[in-house]
């Protein structure tokens, strides 16, 4: 393990001036994963900026009904704020799925969405890997990939994104602000995480040096009846093999708004656009359901060992949406 | 947990009644130290280094760019190391020579120790290690375990490799109902804890070893055979120990830090890492067993075959004993069994809590189950009509054989008679809802031990024995023995336990460590109280006794002697995810006089927690294309969480072994054997899907689905 120098950002712009100038420098924030990367050798930083103390820890309802989330708001924090149960309960059951209660109370909103894949692979430096090292292949593909990626992988890197939570901020259509030493900025999630392609090694849009600042939830009306299931191998403390945020409006029996997104699929938290597209104003029965999950799922491109997962997909989507819809009846 | 214990022995004394740990209350508070916590002035740190192929030889060590490291004190490797000696049998055999680090350039598995790195501090001696640069000659390595491997052999680790009697094929042939099916189990790791350590170091021209194991006179003996010294000169003490289930013996951490300690004359501490864990300390062989049952159609058995294949490294033969569990359960006009073995380029197996019993009943059970389906007749019927009346392959009489009162009494509280057969008929919400049981047996031994036992001038008696906690509650469990023995209270009576110098003893294994160490006890103790009624009085320092078993253990008359249980279980599984939870367990034993209710009931239910974990999460998978594992973590690996463990309940009834003086049979493993197969029957009742295959994960029970009518196989 690499020696390491530590220090604690007061203030946002300090923060970002101290990465701008040390690209051998990270940010720490729960460190509820890269201290982990560090142990095993796949993290390397000279230099750790803390940004836990910074004063982004609020959450906040903004003027148009949506929902203004500190960076370095704690995932348990996250889940119990009265605001996102109310009006966002799939974020809530979200976060409340991942890890245990330690791990949430260290780990925070930013870091969450950073978090690397937990492909054997990647955190196994004795293991080719492209993401970790570029060019060195990829022994997922002919190797161990039950719980590896069915949607949009490639040939260089087929690992999923471990988060919960981000997989309801996709379904949400969260944007997430980051600030750099240059001027800030903002990025919707749809295009926060990158395509896979031939660059594994590069997974987000945020530019060099950016600290994620906080995440805004656009107001949305659909979100107050909306569930996360989550499907691992274990009932808890285990990554999940299948998971669904869902949100579902339902009037006279059609479907007039829905929200579908899914975890443990693909590099990225699977925004399901295909399948709402094929919902809004269709009936809501199991029938469309799962004609929904067909139309999103024909893009699936499973491996030999993780064929179980489109089933899964697809049965969690009819679950859920009948959930909901009976949840909507009473 | 609300259990009420069955056992109707009359409790006169201490042993019987339930007592909190000894040494509980330095625990919870931090005060009892383990190996890696104890201070020493001078401390080094040692690191292994190991090979990151699976085969092949080492070409070189770049250690000249490491020595130069801050804080780097050596690098040992099979250039510099002292030469030891591995050809020697000791107190359970022939040594794995994978603890025989640095002794040649040859690389036999990935993961194989090939230098440790000793610096100042653990985090320069990390640094330095991760930064030595070893380049190899790669071989081509072969870890495809399968039934269809040609090279397998008959192998007899610490039983026949094969029994055969009467003729199979007829007797099949002429059974009304034959099940024929492939049972595997996939390689399970211990992970305890408390990850194996070591410090050494030389004092006054005597070797001390403070160290993680399960027996401190075995690793004395092993390491004295190994570094060729007296054994008086060498010294190991394992006071506290955070879990073994069998993988605390020699380890290469042991030896890496006695070279270290003798090459730099100062203390150093060697500790494994959890991946290192993964092949360093051995594991559970995958198996693949076949079992054919014919039957008439009352269920009585006229052929029964057991076969099991499991693997070992090229380096040492361990054999997992899977079809031993059928020479002991079933009788049948035609009985064979077979313990085969491959040798692969992986690390070597060991021991790991029921060695043969836990993967060869999950086997053997759920065949029993299929069998009873396909006749017709309730699951423990068909158990209690193929009762051995005699050790079915060594003709012995059983010592005792309780197994059919711990399925009257299971019955009776599980609530079995109220069951409804068919499979796949009980659904809760997306729950479909299933109950199984299977049965369970442990060899019940015990070998040769010597105890001390002091009464101390202020009225208070010290026992000294080389026995081992390793989270059992074994020291709890001497002293209340030893206080009947001496017919005191148990507050008077102190147990010293984990240090070689109190001379030989059992290790904490095979379920026979409390049974040897009490055995011992018990005899010292009588004999200071024969000494004490001469009423001398006593002097100062003392009276002192020492007893040694082994004339009365080797007049043992040979008998079929074993412990047995009853599990059962309801799962819930939702199809449509995979998800199988389990509800509820119930295990009852019989499995000798219980000692300490309270740590005992921990030690059964921890065992089927066990077999939760076997049945539903453990799988360590090997890459195949480098050797290695996958996932080699607990993240990876995953054991049974607390949301996975439901309300299990254990208990015992009366079984107390009529040839041992406290009437002990031992408790170490029984617990988790039969666990896995009572979950798999429980998972077919609720889906009517046999899952022949461990763990029974989403991934299989997804596909497989459910099937209410006729059988199906997953």
């Amino acid at each position: 393990m690499r020696e390491f120098g530590y220090e604690r950002a007061v203030d946002v712009s300090g923060a970002v001036t101290l990465l701008d100038t040390d690209p051998d420098a990270r940010f720490l924030g729960g460190g509820t994963n890269l201290v982990d990367l560090m142990k095993a050798g796949v993290e390397r930083p000279a230099r750790l900026v803390d940004v836990r103390e910074l004063p982004l820890d609020r959450i906040e309802s903004a003027p148009d009904g949506g929902l203004l989330i500190g960076a370095t708001v704690t995932n348990s924090d996250l889940a119990a704020h009265p605001e996102v149960r109310r009006r966002y309960p799939a974020l809530a059951q979200a976060v409340l799925a991942g890890a245990s209660g330690q791990l949430r109370n260290m780990a925070t909103v930013g870091g969450n969405l950073l978090q690397r894949t937990r492909c054997g692979y990647f955190t196994d430096v004795t293991a080719p890997c492209n993401k970790r090292l570029p060019g060195s292949g990829c022994p997922a593909i002919e190797g161990e990939h039950h719980n590896h990626a069915i949607l949009g992988a490639s040939e260089h890197c087929v690992a999923t994104h471990p988060s919960d939570m981000a997989v309801a901020l996709a379904a949400f259509d969260a944007v997430v602000s980051y600030e750099t030493a240059h001027g800030p900025g903002e990025l919707p999630l749809a295009d926060f995480y990158l395509p896979v392609g031939d660059t594994p090694h590069l997974e987000t849009a945020l530019p060099s040096g950016a600290l994620i600042t906080g995440i805004t939830l656009p107001p949305a009306p659909v979100a107050t009846l909306s569930r996360y299931r989550k499907v691992r191998e274990r009932a808890s403390y285990a990554f999940a093999i299948g998971s669904i945020a869902a949100a579902l409006d339902v009037r006279d029996g059609v479907v007039r708004d829905v929200r579908l997104a899914f975890g443990a699929v693909s590099s990225r938290p699977w925004r399901a656009t295909a399948a709402e597209h094929a919902l809004r104003g269709a009936p809501a029965d199991a029938e469309s359901f799962a004609a929904a999950a067909d139309a999103e799922l024909a893009a699936a491109e499973p491996l030999p060992h993780n064929g179980y997962k489109v089933t899964l997909i697809r049965n969690l989507v009819v679950a859920v949406l009948t959930e909901l819809t009976e949840e909507a009846a009473r | 947990m609300t259990t009420t214990t069955t056992g109707t022995s009359t409790v006169n004394g201490s042993v019987g009644t339930a007592h909190t740990r000894v040494e509980g209350r330095d625990k919870v508070t931090g005060a009892a130290r383990y190996a890696a916590e104890i201070p020493f002035d001078e401390l080094a740190h040692g690191w292994l280094v190991v090979s990151t192929i699976a085969r092949g030889r080492i070409r070189s060590l770049e250690t000249a760019p490491v020595l130069e490291m801050t804080g780097v004190l050596t690098v040992l490797h099979h250039h510099n190391a002292p030469r030891v000696d591995s050809d020697y049998v000791g107190m359970l055999g022939t040594p794995d020579p994978t603890a025989a680090v640095f002794q040649h350039d040859r690389v036999p598995h990935m993961g194989w120790p090939v230098a440790l790195v000793v610096a100042e501090t653990p985090e320069q001696a990390r640094e330095a290690a991760e930064a030595l640069v070893v380049r190899y000659e790669e071989e081509p390595h072969d870890v495809a375990f399968s039934g269809e491997r040609p090279d397998a052999y008959a192998a007899e680790g610490h039983m026949p490799a094969v029994t055969e009697k009467g003729d199979l094929d007829s007797e099949l042939a002429a059974s009304a109902v034959v099940v024929d099916a492939e049972y595997t189990t996939p390689e399970e790791h211990h992970s305890p804890m408390e990850p194996h350590a070591a410090t050494a170091r030389w004092d006054g021209g005597r070797l001390e070893v403070l160290d993680s194991n399960q027996g401190t006179t075995w690793v004395q003996g092993e390491l004295a055979k190994m570094f060729s010294l007296d054994p008086d000169s060498v010294r190991v003490r394992s006071e506290h120990v955070g879990g073994g289930f069998g993988s605390k013996g020699l380890r290469a951490h042991q030896v890496a830090a006695v070279m270290a300690a003798t090459a730099l004359q100062r203390p150093v501490r060697v500790v494994l890492t959890r991946r290192q864990m993964f092949s360093l300390t051995g594991y559970r062989s995958p198996t693949t067993q076949r079992i054919r049952l014919g039957a008439d159609a009352d269920g009585r058995l006229r052929a029964l075959e057991h076969r099991s294949l499991s693997l070992t490294s090229t380096v040492h033969e361990f054999v997992e004993p899977s079809a031993g569990v059928a020479r002991v359960m079933y009788d049948a006009d035609a009985h064979h069994t077979a313990n085969r073995l491959v040798r692969l380029d992986v690390p070597t197996p060991t021991w790991m809590r029921a060695p043969g019993e836990a993967p060869g009943s999950f086997a053997l059970e759920a065949a029993l189950d299929e069998l009873a389906e396909k006749c017709g007749i309730d699951p423990i019927e068909l158990r209690a009509r193929n009762k051995p009346e005699r050790g079915p392959v060594s003709g012995l009489p059983f010592s005792t054989h309780n197994l059919l009162a711990c399925f009257q009494e299971g019955a009776r509280r599980f609530g079995w008679a109220d069951r409804d057969p068919r499979p796949g008929l009980r659904r809760n919400g997306r729950w479909l809802l299933g109950t199984g049981t299977a049965a369970a047996s442990f060899g019940a031994g015990a070998m040769p031990s010597t105890a001390v036992v002091t009464a101390e001038a202020d009225g208070t008696f010290t026992v000294r024995i080389a026995a081992a906690d390793i989270g059992t509650g074994a020291r709890t469990a001497l002293t209340l023995v030893a206080a009947d023995a001496l017919e005191v209270t148990p507050d008077r009576v102190h147990v010293r336990i984990g240090d070689s110098d109190f001379g030989p003893a059992m290790i904490a294994g095979g379920s026979m460590g409390t049974r040897s160490w009490a055995w011992a006890v018990t005899a010292a103790a009588a004999e200071l109280r024969e000494r004490l009624t001469l009423g001398t009085g006593i002097p100062p320092e003392g009276i002192t006794v020492r007893s040694d078993t082994s004339a009365a253990i080797g007049a043992l008359a040979q008998k079929e002697r074993h412990s047995f249980g009853a599990q059962f279980a309801e799962v819930a599984v939702d199809v449509t995810t995979g998800e199988v939870r389990v509800r509820r367990m119930l295990g009852i034993f019989a499995a000798g006089r219980i000692v300490n209710p309270l740590t005992a009931r921990s030690q059964f239910v921890g065992g089927m927690t066990w077999g939760i974990s076997m049945a539903l999460h453990e799988e360590a998978v090997r890459d195949q294309a480098s050797g290695g594992h996958y996932g080699a973590d607990l993240a990876g690996y995953h054991v049974a969480a607390h949301a996975d463990v439901p309300h299990i309940e254990a208990d015992w009834v009366d079984d107390p072994d009529p040839d041992d003086p406290v009437g002990i049979k031992g408790i170490g493993e029984v617990g988790i054997v039969g666990a896995a197969a009572a979950i798999a029957n429980a998972v077919w009742h609720a889906t009517g899907v046999r899952h022949r295959h461990l763990p029974i994960r989403p991934d299989r029970v997804l596909p497989a689905g459910a099937a209410a009518e006729g059988e199906r196989d997953a």
